[in-house]
């Protein structure tokens, strides 16, 4: 009986174990004496080298599961505390990028709901790309995973793979960062605890990191909380309210969500009119569709009090600028969405107190506990 | 003891016929034309359509409900999404072999057009404001078409429940979905029913639609969407059916 072809399935620890991993010539009167040694074996040894990591239970807002369905999470890479937890380490450590002086959260800050203040990021060179920095929350609701500006990345796997080596970014090469990773004190342990493995590569790192960004749940706003019968709005974010779900004021709620997607982003491609002609073409330069031109994700409107600048290229400062863009500033060209009204008056023309009241609306979407959340901290 | 096996030989035989009479299976595609001539999402973003009222149209967003397909034994509602080409087949097994009259809903119903419950239809954002009635868009079709200055601009050809906003404390809805009637198909175990959608009709027939008078904020337009009800009728015709 030859049972060496069974090796390929035997978990890794016992794989290390020179014993087990000697072929095996067992004459089939001893046959039930080896296997009942090799199960024993097989047990000792997972209780001294295999460690199960611990599911993570989503902390999931009630209006979440009450009007959404289930976030996505990949089957072969399930939330675990330690998985987040090591995700978390790494999304703060520099060591991430080619000269140790940044990490994923030198643009990604916590304090502004995960993206920064600039117009464009200064990678670890001085140089910038000519995008603004995404804030990150709620990605595990991304129901399309198509992740960036540009929808170029499907899964967030696969986003946090770039950034470690664009020249604009961190800069490194992801083989001396796994190097460096795997000379480290802590890291093998933490990896072997959180994916059975400690040889640390690309993928695990990528995997570790979006475990922790999918923890990232933005839901207590003071217009959550008013959904949830806990507050009253002013009357000014009422009014606001309802300037953003008419169809003849704001339209907003087609792109943005309402009431109803407390995403309050589709999470697709539109054109909103920025421009006349594109010097960035969006998602038309990843489908090669010229009908894509000039198309970017729709962010989430939660939390701009604290993501300022705004739009893909970050070019407007303010709130104002913003309403203003959309009340008077359209621009045409042939991929600009249907949904932007009236483009050649210029949108949907607001007056003064509409804008302020939008604003006062969109503003009551910012969540303070997700800004001071410790768990999301360094 | 030939009693217990002529019992368990008929309930063998009873148990496979059941089997063999609902074992039926139908798929129900949606084909999509302008006139006759066929429609995918290859053609969005293209002014190369006409509507009744002589204006070029393009599609780039078409996407609408249906519900209550009456050979499946429960609640049921489906989104078509004609930019998403896996979106518009919908395949219904274990069903009654033999010859059914096959209906369903445009849209939803007052019975089922109840605000935020369909998880689903919130995630992609098909939603209704509060200030219109709530519940779901029946339809949302947006394009471009050639204005009277020959300018591309902007339509919404959004239907929902029609509202009557005379009262915005009080506002009369009036159910607009409506019954497609296909007629008599035969189930049999792979049938495959071509369910042809014109789309030119929604502009067209009993409404000449004027896209320069009649293309953007159109949901709270009473009178709009009774004609685009109307109009909705004459868009769903049965095609191919094979076995």
């Amino acid at each position: 009986m030859e049972i060496k072809n069974i090796a390929p399935f035997l978990p890794p620890a016992i794989l290390r174990n020179k014993k087990c991993t000697k072929p095996f010539k067992v004459k089939m009167t001893k046959q039930y004496l080896f296997l009942l040694s090799f199960l024993l074996l097989m047990q000792c040894a997972s209780k001294e080298e295999m460690y199960t990591p611990i599911p993570y239970a989503l902390k999931v807002p009630v209006l979440f599961a009450d009007k959404l369905i289930m976030p996505i999470i990949p089957a072969d890479n399930p939330l675990t505390e330690e998985g987040v937890a090591l995700g978390k380490k790494l999304f703060f450590d520099k060591i991430l990028s080619g000269d140790e002086t940044q990490s994923c959260a030198s643009c990604h800050n916590p304090k502004n709901a995960f993206t920064d203040n600039q117009q464009f990021s200064n990678g670890i060179d001085g140089n910038s790309g000519n995008r603004n920095s995404m804030p990150l929350f709620n990605l595990a609701w991304n129901f399309d995973e198509r992740f960036n500006w540009d929808g170029k990345d499907f899964s967030l796997e696969e986003q946090a793979l770039e950034p470690v080596s664009n020249p604009a970014e961190l800069h490194a090469d992801w083989l001396d960062v796994t190097q460096k990773l795997q000379q480290h004190s802590q890291y093998p342990t933490l990896f072997l605890r959180a994916f059975g493995s400690s040889t640390i590569d690309s993928t695990l790192v990528t995997k570790a990191i979006a475990q922790f960004e999918r923890t990232l749940i933005s839901g207590n706003s003071k217009f959550d909380q008013y959904l949830n019968g806990e507050v009253s709005l002013s009357a000014a974010e009422e009014n606001g309210f309802a300037i953003f779900m008419d169809e003849a004021k704001g339209d907003c709620f087609h792109c943005h969500g309402s009431n109803n997607n407390p995403l309050w982003t589709d999470n697709q491609f539109h054109n909103n009119g920025l421009d006349r002609t594109f010097t960035d073409l969006g998602l038309g330069a990843v489908t090669g569709d010229p009908a894509d031109n000039g198309k970017f994700k729709s962010p989430s409107i939660r939390n701009l009090a604290f993501t300022a600048p705004y739009m893909h290229d970050g070019r407007f400062t303010t709130l104002e600028e913003v309403i203003n863009h959309y009340s008077e500033g359209l621009q045409p060209s042939p991929t600009v969405d249907p949904l932007m009204k009236r483009v050649n008056k210029g949108g949907v023309n607001l007056t003064p107190k509409e804008k302020n009241d939008l604003k006062a609306f969109l503003l009551s979407l910012s969540d303070l506990d997700f800004k001071a959340n410790t768990a999301f901290q360094e | 003891m030939k009693k217990i096996i002529l019992f368990f030989l008929m309930t063998i035989a009873f148990s496979s016929c059941d089997n063999e009479e609902e074992n039926g299976m139908v798929t129900l595609k949606f084909t999509h034309n302008w006139n006759g001539t066929p429609v995918t999402n290859q053609d969005f973003n293209d002014l190369k359509f006409t509507n009744a009222n002589g204006e070029k149209v393009s599609i780039e967003r078409f996407r609408y409900l249906i519900s209550n397909i009456n050979i499946i034994d429960s609640k049921n509602y489906f989104l078509i999404n004609l930019k998403d080409t896996s979106g518009t087949e919908i395949t219904i097994t274990d069903l009654q072999r033999g010859t059914s009259d096959l209906k369903f809903t445009f849209g939803f119903n007052d019975t089922d057009n109840l605000d935020g419950i369909y998880q689903d239809l919130n995630s992609v954002s098909f939603n209704v404001p509060q200030m219109l009635g709530g519940g779901y868009h029946y339809m949302q079709f947006d394009g471009k078409y050639k204005d009277n200055n020959n300018q591309d601009a902007n339509f919404n050809y959004h239907v929902i429940r029609a509202v009557n906003r005379t009262n915005p404390d009080n506002l009369a809805l009036q159910d607009t979905s409506f019954e497609v009637d296909l007629g008599d198909i035969k189930i049999n175990n792979n049938t495959i029913v071509e369910i042809k959608v014109n789309i030119a009709e929604w502009f067209k027939n009993p409404n000449t639609w004027n896209l320069n008078e009649l293309n953007t904020v159109l949901m709270p337009n009473f009178e709009a969407q009774k004609m685009m009800s109307a109009n909705g009728k004459t868009v769903f015709s049965l095609g191919e059916v094979t076995q």
